[in-house]
C-alpha cells in the first residue's frame, strides 16, 4: 500500500526495536547490546545468588527476587528493545503501559479471588466425606 | 486412518439435523451451480475469494455474519417452541438435542453474528473515514477473515458429522470434561473458537495498528469519527482479551486430549480457576461487542440530526473510560459461586460505575438530537429503538449488579432476558443500523425504506414481546436451559414468548425482502453523489461504492466533522476546486494466502476434533507453505497509472459537479 | 466537494506537530507486531495466573522444591541472554547490510536456541521418567504448560530464524525483509523477557523453601 505521502516526513515516531536514526555508528550500537547484556547477566546472577543465599533475611527474598526481575525486564525493554522515554516512543510506551495494566489486573485479580474462593469454601475432601 | 471418525458420526437417526443439513448442502450445491454455470467462479476467486481490499474483506465479514444469523435464528425459534410445547410434555426436542441447540445458538450468535459484523463493518468504514486507502496489514485482513469462516465452518459441520458441545455458550468443567463430555462436541466447540479466535486476533492488531498509525494528513486523534475512536477501543479489547480466551480453552483442551489436570476434580485442579480466566476474557467480550455499536449510533444520530455529535470530547472519554473498567468487572458473572462478601461488594461496586460512562452516551444522544433537524430514516429509527431498549437492558443489568439480588436472579430466565435486551437492543440494532447506513456506501444504491421500516417495527416489538415475559419467568423463579417444566403458571408466558420471535421471524423476512428488492429497483434507489444522507465524515467524500484506492488523492484534514466542512465550503463558492495532479497510485496485490491457509485450518481442526493425526501434521506443513510462498514473492504491489486514477475520479466529479450546478440553480 | 476540494485546505497550517499522513511501513508493522507481543505477554499472564493459584496443588506428588535443578536453569538462563545478544548482532548486521556477519549472528543466536531447547527438553523427559510428568498433579500441568508455551515460542522463534537466514541469503537485504527482521528480534527479544519471568517465579521462587 502507498501512502500518498512521502515517506521521509514522519518523524513523529520511530517503530519499535529500532533505535533512534541519530544512534551512531556499528560501535556504538554493539556497545549498546554489550551494556545490557553485561546488566542482565548481572542481575541474573543476583538473581540466583539470593535465592539460594542464607545471609540475608529469609522473608525478604521473595521480594528481592521479584525486584531484581522487574529490574531485569526494564534493562531488556531499553537495550535489546529499545522502548525509551523519547517522544518519538510515546506510542510504543503507551501500549506497552497498557499491556501491563492488563497483566496486573488479571493476575492480581485472579490470584485475590481465588485466594477469597478457597477461603470460603469448604476444603474439597470435607464436602467428599459429607456426599458419602 | 480416520481416527474416531466411523459412519456411526452421523445421526441417521435424527431427522431434524439431517433434514436441515440436507437443506443446507443443497443450497450450497444450488449457489455453487449457479455461479459455476453463470461462469463466475474466476470472478468471485478473483475479486473476492483473493481480494485484500479492506472493503471487500469488511462485506464478506458482514455477510458471513448475516449467514450465520439465520442459522442462530433458526436454533432460537427451535428452544422458543420446544419451551412453549413443553409443560407436561417432552416437547419435540429431547434432551441431548435440545442441549445442543442453546449451545450452538450462544456460540454462533456471539462469535460468528455479532462479532464479524462488528467486524465487518469496522473493516469497511474505519479506513475511509480516516481518509487513507487501506488498513495496515491487508494480507493479514484476508487471513483473519477466512480464519473467522473457518470457525464457522468446523460449527456447522458439527450438526451432520458427529455432535456439538451440550455445555452451554461457555463450556463450564467439570461437565465439559472428558469425563463428563466425551463425545465430540465439546472439541468442535474448542477447535472452532481456537483457530478463529486467531482470526478475531489479527483484525484486533490490524485495526488497532490501522487507527494509530494511518490516517491521513491533519487527522489528529481529536478529530476523528467517533466510530473510528471505538473502533480503538474495541480493539484494544480484542488484543487485550482474546488471549485469556485462547489460553483458556487451551487448558481445557490438555485437559480433555492430554489428561492434565487444570479444572478436573482430581489431581488438584480447580474448576473455578475456569470461570475466572473465562470471564476475565468474557466481560470484557461485552463491551467489544457493543462498543462499535456505540460508534454507529453516535454517527447515525449525528448525520440524522444535522448536528455535531453533542459533547464529543466526553463521549471520546467515556469510550476509553469503558476500555478500562471492562476489565475491572468480570467477577459480577459469577456472584453466587463462593467468593466472600467484601470481594463481591468490590466487584458489585466496579460494575455499577461502569454504568456512568454509558449513561454520559445516552445523554450525549439525546442532547445531538435535541434541537436538530431530525430525519426519521431508518438508520435513525433503529438508533432510537436502541437507546429505548438499551435503557431498559442497562437499569436490570445495574440490578443484577447487586449481589444479595445476583443471589435470587441468577441463572434464571431474568439473566437471560437481561443480556438479550442489551445485546438485541445494543449489538443487533448497532449492527442493522449500520448495514443501512453504509450499504449505499458499499454498493452504490440505498436500501428499500418502506420495507427497513417493516423490519425494524417487527423486530422492536417482537424484541419486546419475546423477552419481556422473560423478566416475568426469571422473578417467577424458572431458570434457564430447562428442556421441559410442570409448573403451569410460566406455560402462558413462554408461548407469549414464542409469538415474540415469530415477529422477529417476520423482521427477518422483511430484511431479506428488503434486500432482494433493493437489488432489483437499484436503478431507482442509485446513490450518484457519493453522500447520500448528507453525511459528516470522510467516508462520504468518495464514490459509492469507492474505487479500490478509496481517494483519489488523500484529503488534508482540518478540523472534526471533515467532510461537513469541505461540502459547506464547496456550496458557498458554487464549484469544486480544480483537479489535482493525478499520480499512480500502488495497491496490494492479491492474495490467495487467506484462503489457502484457512483451507489448513479446517483440515486440521476437523482432524484435531476427530484424532486424525496425518491429516493434523498435514495441515501444519500445508499452513506454514502457504506461508512461505507469500513471504517468497517477488512483488507485492499492483500500480493504478494515473491515467486510468484520473478516468475514475473525474466521472466522480463531474456528476457531484452537475449536482452542486443543479442545487446552485435552484 | 469531490476529493479535490480536500486538499488544499489550510496548505499553510502543516507547521507543528501535526499528524502527517499515515507512517512509513517500517513503523506500522513494527508497531503492530508490537502489540502482537503485548498480545502474547497477556497469554503468558493467564498461564502465570493458573501457576500461581495451582502452585501449592500437587495432589500428594512432588513439590518445584524436590523436582527444579537451578544449575541447568542457569545454563538455559545463560544460552537466553546470549542469543538475544547475538541477535542484537543481527539486527545491526542487517542495518549496514552485511550479510556474512549477519548469517553469522543469526546462526550463532539459532545454536544458542537450540541449546536452550534441548536443556529444556531433557529437563522434561527427565521429570516424565521420574513420574512427575503433567498429569500427575495440577502443580505439575501448569508448570509444564507454562514453561512448555515458552518453548513452544523458542521453537518457532527457531523456525522463523532458519526462514529469515534463507530469505536473506535468496533475495538479499528487501525492505518487506528488513521489516520481518525488525519483528523477528522483538520476538526473540520478548520471550527473554518471559523467560526471566519464568525463572524468577517458577523455579527461583519454586525451589526456595
Amino acid at each position: 500500500m502507498t501512502n500518498g505521502f512521502d515517506e521521509a516526513i514522519n518523524d513523529i515516531d520511530v517503530a519499535p526495536g529500532d533505535e533512534h536514526a541519530d544512534g551512531g555508528g556499528v560501535a556504538q550500537r554493539v556497545v549498546g547490546y554489550l551494556t545490557g547484556l553485561g546488566l542482565a547477566i548481572l542481575l541474573t546472577a543476583t538473581s540466583f545468588f539470593v535465592a539460594g543465599t542464607d545471609l540475608v533475611w529469609q522473608p525478604s527474598i521473595p521480594v528481592a527476587l521479584v525486584v531484581l526481575a522487574i529490574a531485569q525486564m526494564g534493562v531488556h525493554l531499553v537495550f535489546f528493545l529499545h522502548i525509551t522515554t523519547g517522544p518519538d516512543n510515546t506510542n510504543n510506551v503507551l501500549a506497552l503501559a497498557f499491556g501491563v495494566l492488563i497483566v496486573i489486573l488479571l493476575m492480581g485479580g485472579s490470584l485475590w479471588i481465588m485466594a477469597n474462593l478457597n477461603h470460603n469454601m469448604m476444603p474439597m475432601d470435607q464436602i467428599m466425606q459429607m456426599q458419602r | 486412518m480416520l481416527g474416531k471418525l466411523t459412519w456411526d458420526a452421523i445421526p441417521f437417526d435424527q431427522p431434524i439435523p439431517m433434514i436441515a443439513s440436507g437443506v443446507v448442502a443443497l443450497a450450497i450445491l444450488a449457489i455453487l451451480g449457479w455461479v459455476v454455470i453463470k461462469g463466475y467462479l474466476p470472478y468471485l476467486w478473483r475479486e473476492w475469494i483473493t481480494s485484500v481490499d479492506h472493503k471487500r474483506i469488511g462485506v464478506m465479514y458482514t455477510l458471513l455474519a448475516m449467514v450465520m444469523l439465520l442459522r442462530g435464528f433458526a436454533d432460537a425459534i427451535m428452544m422458543r417452541l420446544q419451551q412453549s410445547l413443553a409443560f407436561h410434555s417432552p416437547g419435540f426436542l429431547p434432551p441431548e438435542h435440545y442441549n445442543q441447540i442453546f449451545s450452538a445458538h450462544g456460540t454462533i450468535m456471539i462469535f460468528f453474528v455479532a462479532m464479524p459484523f462488528m467486524i465487518g463493518l469496522m473493516n469497511f468504514i474505519v479506513p475511509l473515514q480516516l481518509g487513507v486507502r487501506d488498513v495496515a496489514f491487508p494480507t493479514l485482513n484476508s487471513v483473519g477473515f477466512w480464519l473467522t469462516a473457518t470457525g464457522a465452518l468446523l460449527i456447522n459441520i458439527s450438526l451432520i458429522v458427529g455432535e456439538f458441545a451440550r455445555t452451554g455458550w461457555l463450556p463450564y468443567p467439570p461437565l465439559s470434561e472428558l469425563a463428563y463430555s466425551p463425545g465430540v462436541g465439546v472439541d468442535y466447540y474448542l477447535w472452532s473458537l481456537e483457530i478463529s479466535g486467531v482470526g478475531t486476533l489479527v483484525a484486533g492488531i490490524n485495526l488497532v495498528t490501522t487507527v494509530l498509525k494511518i490516517r491521513t494528513r491533519g487527522m489528529s486523534y481529536l478529530r476523528m469519527p467517533m466510530f473510528c475512536w471505538t473502533t480503538l477501543a474495541t480493539n484494544l479489547l480484542i488484543v487485550a482479551a482474546f488471549p485469556i480466551l485462547t489460553a483458556t480453552l487451551a487448558m481445557l483442551l490438555l485437559d480433555r486430549y492430554l489428561g492434565f489436570h487444570f479444572f478436573t476434580n482430581e489431581g488438584g485442579g480447580n474448576v473455578m480457576m475456569f470461570m475466572n480466566l473465562i470471564w476475565a476474557w468474557g466481560h470484557p467480550e461485552v463491551y467489544i461487542l457493543v462498543l462499535p455499536a456505540f460508534g454507529i449510533f453516535s454517527e447515525v444520530i449525528s448525520t440524522f440530526s444535522g448536528k455535531p455529535l453533542f459533547g464529543y470530547r466526553s463521549m471520546v472519554a467515556a469510550t476509553m473510560a469503558i476500555c478500562i473498567l471492562s476489565f475491572m468487572v468480570w467477577l459480577h458473572h459469577f456472584f453466587t459461586m463462593g467468593a466472600g462478601a467484601d470481594v463481591n461488594a468490590i466487584f458489585g461496586i466496579a460494575t455499577m460505575i461502569i454504568a456512568v460512562p454509558t449513561g454520559v452516551k445516552v445523554f450525549n444522544w439525546l442532547f445531538t438530537m435535541y434541537g436538530g433537524k431530525v430525519r426519521f430514516q431508518t438508520p435513525l429509527l433503529w438508533s432510537i429503538g436502541f437507546m429505548v431498549t438499551f435503557i431498559i437492558g442497562g437499569v436490570t443489568g445495574v440490578l443484577m449488579a447487586v449481589p444479595p439480588v445476583a443471589f435470587v436472579l441468577h441463572n434464571s430466565l431474568f439473566l437471560v432476558a437481561h443480556f438479550h435486551n442489551v445485546i438485541i437492543g445494543g449489538v443487533l440494532f448497532g449492527a442493522f443500523a449500520g448495514y443501512t447506513y453504509w450499504f449505499p456506501k458499499a454498493f452504490g444504491f440505498k436500501l428499500h425504506e418502506g420495507l427497513g421500516r417493516a423490519a425494524f417495527w417487527c423486530w422492536l416489538v417482537g424484541f419486546y414481546v419475546a423477552f419481556m415475559p422473560l423478566y416475568v419467568l426469571g422473578l417467577l423463579g424458572m431458570t434457564r436451559r430447562m428442556q421441559h417444566y410442570d409448573v403451569p403458571q410460566w406455560h402462558p408466558w413462554l408461548i407469549v414468548a414464542a409469538c415474540g420471535a415469530v415477529l422477529i421471524m417476520c423482521g427477518i423476512a422483511f430484511q431479506i425482502a428488503q434486500l432482494v428488492v433493493s437489488v432489483r429497483q437499484r436503478a431507482q434507489l442509485r446513490d450518484e453523489t457519493g453522500d447520500p444522507w448528507d453525511g459528516r465524515s470522510l467516508e462520504w467524500a468518495t464514490a459509492s461504492p469507492p474505487p479500490a484506492f478509496n481517494f483519489a488523492v488523500l484529503p488534508r484534514v482540518s478540523g472534526e466533522d471533515a467532510y461537513w466542512k469541505f461540502k459547506h465550503r464547496a456550496t458557498g463558492q458554487s464549484r469544486l476546486d480544480e483537479e489535482p495532479a493525478y499520480r499512480n497510485i500502488e495497491i496490494p496485490r492479491n492474495s490467495a494466502t487467506g484462503f489457502v491457509c484457512a483451507f489448513f485450518a479446517t483440515m486440521m481442526g476437523f482432524a484435531l476434533v476427530w484424532h486424525i493425526w496425518w491429516m493434523v501434521a498435514a495441515g501444519a506443513i500445508g499452513a506454514f507453505a502457504t506461508f512461505i510462498v507469500f513471504a517468497w514473492r517477488d512483488h507485492d504491489e499492483d500500480v493504478i497509472p494515473a491515467l486510468e486514477v484520473a478516468r475514475i475520479d473525474r466521472s466522480n466529479w463531474a456528476q457531484r459537479s452537475a449536482i452542486l450546478g443543479k442545487e446552485a440553480a435552484e | 466537494m469531490s476529493t479535490v476540494a480536500l486538499t488544499e485546505a489550510h496548505q499553510g497550517a502543516a507547521a507543528g506537530r501535526e499528524w502527517n499522513g499515515p507512517a512509513p511501513k517500517r513503523i506500522v508493522t513494527g508497531y503492530g507486531f508490537w502489540i502482537f507481543i503485548l498480545s502474547d505477554m497477556i497469554m503468558f499472564a493467564t498461564f502465570f495466573a493458573t501457576y500461581a493459584v495451582l502452585v501449592g496443588q500437587t495432589a500428594g506428588g512432588p513439590t518445584g522444591h524436590d523436582l527444579f535443578d537451578l544449575r541447568n536453569v542457569a545454563i538455559e538462563t545463560a544460552f537466553l541472554l546470549a542469543s538475544s545478544f547475538t541477535c542484537g548482532l543481527a539486527s545491526i548486521a542487517a542495518d549496514v547490510r552485511s550479510k556474512n556477519w549477519f548469517q553469522l549472528a543469526m546462526a550463532v543466536t539459532c545454536v544458542l536456541g537450540l541449546g536452550f531447547l534441548t536443556l529444556e527438553g531433557q529437563e522434561f523427559a527427565s521429570l516424565v521418567a521420574r513420574g512427575a510428568g503433567p498429569t500427575r498433579s495440577a502443580f505439575l500441568s501448569a508448570f509444564f504448560t507454562l514453561v512448555g508455551c515458552h518453548g513452544l515460542h523458542v521453537s518457532a522463534g527457531t523456525l522463523w530464524l532458519l526462514t529469515m537466514m534463507a530469505q536473506v541469503f535468496t533475495k538479499g537485504f528487501r525492505p518487506d525483509i528488513q521489516r520481518r527482521i525488525l519483528c523477528f528480534a522483538l520476538f526473540w527479544h520478548a520471550l527473554d523477557i518471559i523467560w526471566i519471568a519464568v525463572f524468577t517465579i517458577v523455579y527461583l521462587l519454586g525451589s526456595a523453601k
